[in-house]
């Protein structure tokens, strides 16, 4: 297609990017050449081809963005047909990610789009490193928590812990439940038990008590060694009739095969409107970031209450402070709030983190036993990673085998004999009497290492 | 095939279950103009299986289409866009019965008006003003619900238009249980009565449901108050101590929730002013030809003023809370038992009142009376203006108001534009901005009839931001994908609520506010 065609094809959007405006972003440059230099330089990563990653891949591919990248480890199921619009019933088994890209790019001709079919964990931070913007379509706090830390992970700090814009990377989220849909606040830490274990041992009241009790207690107790796959229909099946049992025993009612497998699953009711409102709100926001062409939330990214957000790419020259979540509620019709949050120092995912001094014969398990007492942390048991590799994994037995063999040397080393580093902790501490897990970030700082870089002004210490 | 049906809806399910379902995919919807905005509102509803839809559009695929609308490719320009946005939906979703008029909506709306008579609802997409209010009129004629949406730049508007919209399931996101702790009945306070809270086993002590902790704790208090619950700050923190004296232990939870709950006992009695301005409107005066719906709030008005007491039919469900098994399923039988009880009394009513306007007694089923008392207390009753009264007669205050406020401002200022640009292409048969080389003169004209508006309606001139003008010009009527998608995702979503007739629909124009996401809902 010649360059009269694509003007032609693009005129409404080009109402945006070519004409001036006075309520745009103080770096906006209009001109006919701003689409073509936001297909050719901003490269966008679609984490997620689910309900909202179909949506944002529809959204982004017709707002101009030529370079798209989806990761997905889904196949089709024919529940995702309601609102996934991407997928057909002929789909069923094939990758999300795949077969989202091709129907995207057969549409849109222009737009190139490259699927990968696999776990956002098995890319290193290298790839993740290369986009411009990262958009998510996620439905799991802990794969949201994960991407979280990678991004945050990313950030450097300068002498005032204020994070050093080239690092940042602008991330825009949604996520859905029903008719509500919003960019929700990421606390990091992975999801307690929902009843607590007395109540689905002794007391058990409700139809939803009695599934979890079939579903975490007696499966282990019959099936031992055998792990539960909760797609498997058969295990669902066993889940159901133990559960049922159970209910009769007690005199408890409600237990069907639906709420078993709602509660089993933690399946969350989902609808193709919200999905597309809260998809379109965030590739909005993404491309006024990358072009400037209006006012965006105070000039940076939507969301994701505890993550920085900020440009990588050359548009944006403001720190960031402030970030705001796009809230979209429904009962008494459409409120769209906006509200401000500033920055939480003590974050334990994008703040500065906490300061541990160390001594460079300190090892690995000699750190963890430190963790465990240390006043301000208290973490039992807990895993130990730097830049998404793991140092020490408690669980499953198979990391826990596999990393073994770190406890006993020096961490300096683990960490690259460099003089200071970030590392993330995963354990279990007390939180109003109730043993939580949750993620704490380390700033490790040696002792007595010369550091050539910025000047040491987190440390508390001498250097000897 | 029901079995993958029900597997593909399974996630909707859970959101509206069957009933909802089951109207969805008995409504015929009518979309006119399958530009993005009406593409991306038809999509949502095809997806979650409406019954039919007709698409109502008389152009042609152009180049320009390719930039902004999913629904069509390089292979259907130059062809019926209706035909090629159909085809595309049918692909979505083979339950549909999808058709096609090609068509202008003009053309219907002018010349044959009877022809929206078979709908359900009608979806009307960037439609100018005054052919909004012609269409407005057709469907109040014959009762068809409407719902108008448009995309414009960055801005965006949703607005339904209907006389009447009665819902029961309203299903709201936080309500109050329904536990009459302020005022419990004898077989409750029996059943706490019977139950020692200073039991010597400890398990059981602290297994008490606090249901129980609170009736007793409440008649101690009133024994020692002339027979009043507490009311006044000072009482009800001398309550909660109260509670706590009859804790054994700190850490027993049912005596925690029964602090928590406290608040319950000092409820004030009666119905709520929400439902009794319902039950007061002069609809509840039923005969033969009212809706079934105002016959049920009849029953419940002759409810309240008898059995009730004063309040309505009891919910019947308790929630989960510490508690030994046993005592929770008895409290439960005992809440469903008077629910039921309130149910039949209900039902007696609701017959006896069918007969005495002349319908039939069974009219109305067991199952819908036992809905309808399970959702008594969340009953909405919403009544829309019709769009020509809306735009002859404003509520000027309300719209001044939300000029000058700095976070309703920008959107209030695109509803007065949207008014102004619908009046600029009357005048001058296009929109402003439409051309580069007029962009000055429209904004210029463009402020001048947007001071004309706002002057009829009786409002500061000023109120208006000047830079807002500007931006409307520089959209040029430009409809861009993300923000068609966004309001024609608002825009299914009231679809589907009334059509199900279950959640609350918007009353007022939602205006979409796409430079600093403050969009607001305009009562007006």
């Amino acid at each position: 297609m010649g360059d009269a065609s694509a003007e032609e094809r693009w005129r409404d959007l080009d109402k945006l990017l070519a004409r001036p405006g006075n309520i745009v972003s103080p770096i906006f440059e209009p001109s006919p050449q701003l689409r073509d230099e936001l297909g050719e330089y901003v490269r966008v990563l679609v984490v997620g081809a689910g309900g909202l990653g179909c949506e944002l891949l529809k959204d982004l591919a017709l707002s101009g963005f030529k370079n798209l990248e989806v990761i997905d480890m889904d196949t089709i199921e024919v529940s995702n047909l309601n609102r996934q619009f991407l997928f057909r019933i002929h789909d069923v088994g094939k990758s999300k990610a795949e077969v989202a890209a091709r129907r995207v790019m057969e549409r849109v001709s222009g737009v190139n789009i490259v699927p990968h079919f696999c776990r956002i964990e098995d890319k290193d931070i290298e790839f993740y490193r290369d986009f411009n913007i990262i958009a998510l379509g996620l439905d799991s706090i802990e794969a949201r928590s994960y991407i979280n830390s990678v991004a945050c992970s990313f950030l450097e700090y300068d002498d005032d812990d204020n994070p050093c814009e080239e690092t940042i990377k602008p991330l825009v989220d949604g996520g859905t439940e029903g008719f509500k849909g919003h960019a929700r606040v990421i606390m990091p830490g992975v999801t307690p038990l929902k009843f607590p274990l007395c109540t689905l041992a002794e007391t058990p009241r409700t139809a939803a008590h009695c599934i979890e009790y079939a579903h975490l207690i007696k499966w282990d107790e019959v099936h031992r060694g055998k792990t539960f796959d909760a797609d498997n229909p058969e295990h669902m099946q066993w889940i159901y009739s133990e559960a049922f049992k159970r209910a009769e025993l007690f005199g408890i009612t409600g237990v069907t095969y639906s709420l078993t497998q709602g509660v089993v699953k933690n399946i969350i009711p989902a609808i193709a409107s919200t999905n597309a409102i809260v998809s379109a709100a965030c590739a909005l926001e993404a491309l006024k970031i990358a072009t400037g062409c209006s006012k965006t939330l105070s000039n940076y990214l939507t969301l994701l209450g505890c993550l920085i957000i900020g440009l990588a790419c050359d548009f944006l020259r403001e720190s960031l402070t402030r970030y705001h979540i796009l809230q979209v509620q429904r009962s008494r019709g459409l409120h769209t709030k906006v509200t401000e949050f500033v920055r939480d120092q003590s974050c334990l995912v994008c703040g500065p983190g906490t300061l541990i001094e160390l001594d460079i014969l300190v090892t690995l398990s000699e750190l963890i036993e430190l963790l465990g007492e240390h006043p301000k942390l208290q973490l039992s048991k807990p895993s130990i990673t730097q830049q998404g590799k793991n140092l020490y994994m408690q669980a499953p037995p198979v990391l826990e085998e596999l990393t073994r063999s770190n406890l006993p040397l020096p961490l300096f080393d683990l960490m690259g004999r460099a003089p200071r580093g970030i590392i993330h902790a995963t354990g279990f501490a007390n939180k109003n009497g109730k043993r939580t897990s949750c993620l704490r970030k380390l700033r490790v700082v040696f002792k007595g290492v010369v550091d050539e870089g910025a000047a040491n002004v987190d440390m508390a210490g001498v250097p000897a | 095939m029901a079995g993958e049906t029900k597997n593909k809806y399974d996630r909707q399910l859970r959101i509206w279950g069957d009933q909802g379902q089951a109207a969805l995919e008995k409504a015929n919807v009518c979309l006119l103009n399958c530009g993005p905005t009406g593409s991306e509102t038809l999509k949502n509803l095809v997806l979650g299986g409406v019954g039919s839809v007709t698409i109502v559009d008389g152009s042609k695929v152009d180049i320009g289409d390719l930039g902004n609308n999913f629904m069509v490719n390089k292979q259907s320009v130059g062809e019926s866009k209706a035909k090629f946005v159909c085809n595309f939906l049918q692909e979505l979703n083979d339950a549909v019965g999808a058709k096609f008029v090609e068509e202008s909506p003009e053309m219907l709306i002018e010349t044959r008006p009877s022809f929206f008579a078979q709908f359900t609802l009608v979806i009307a997409t960037q439609l100018v003003e005054n052919l909004l209010v012609k269409l407005d009129k057709i469907c109040r004629q014959e009762n068809v619900m409407l719902v108008v949406a448009r995309s414009y730049g960055l801005t965006g508007f949703v607005r339904i238009s209907l006389k009447e919209h009665n819902v029961i399931e309203s299903k709201p996101d936080h309500f109050l249980d329904d536990l009459r702790l302020h005022n419990p009945w004898p077989e409750l306070k029996q059943f706490a009565k019977a139950i020692d809270l200073k039991v010597a086993d400890p398990v059981v002590h602290k297994h008490t449901p606090y249901i129980v902790i609170l009736v007793i704790a409440a008649e101690e208090w009133a024994g020692m108050h002339g027979g009043c619950f507490p009311t006044t700050r000072e009482e009800k923190k001398e309550f909660k101590d109260l509670i706590k004296s009859y804790m054994i232990d700190l850490d027993e939870e049912n005596y925690k929730e029964a602090v928590e709950a406290a608040f319950k006992v000092s409820a004030s009695l009666g119905i709520s002013s929400h439902l009794r301005q319902i039950v007061n409107d002069s609809s509840c005066d039923v005969d033969s030809s009212s809706p079934d719906f105002w016959v049920l709030v009849a029953a419940l008005k002759e409810f309240v003023e008898n059995e009730g007491g004063g309040e309505p039919p009891l919910e019947g469900s308790i929630p989960d809370m510490t508690s030994l098994t046993e005592y929770y399923i008895n409290l439960q039988k005992i809440y469903q038992a008077k629910a039921e009880a309130d149910c039949l009394a209900m039902e007696h009513r609701v017959r006896t009142i069918l007969k005495r306007i002349g319908r039939d007694p069974d009219a109305i089923s067991k199952a819908d009376i036992k809905n309808f008392c399970k959702n008594a207390r969340k009953l909405y009753v919403i009544r829309y203006r019709t769009i020509e009264d809306e735009f002859s007669s404003p509520v000027a205050p309300e719209l001044q108001k939300y000029l000058t406020d700095e976070d309703i401002s920008f959107a209030a200022g695109f509803y007065v534009l949207f008014r102004a640009v619908d009046r600029f292409a009357a005048n001058y048969n296009r929109f402003p901005g439409v051309f580069d080389s007029d962009m000055d003169e429209d904004v210029a004209r463009l402020k001048a009839i947007a001071i004309a508006i706002l002057t009829e309606v009786g409002c500061h001139a000023s109120a208006l931001q000047e830079d807002l003008i500007t931006e409307m010009c520089r959209f040029g009527a430009a409809e861009i994908h993300a923000v068609a998608a966004y309001v024609g995702g608002v825009a299914s979503q009231e679809v589907i609520k009334l059509i199900t007739r279950q959640f609350v629909p918007m009353s007022g124009t939602f205006i979409f506010n796409g430079i600093d996401n403050k969009s607001q809902l305009l009562a007006l």
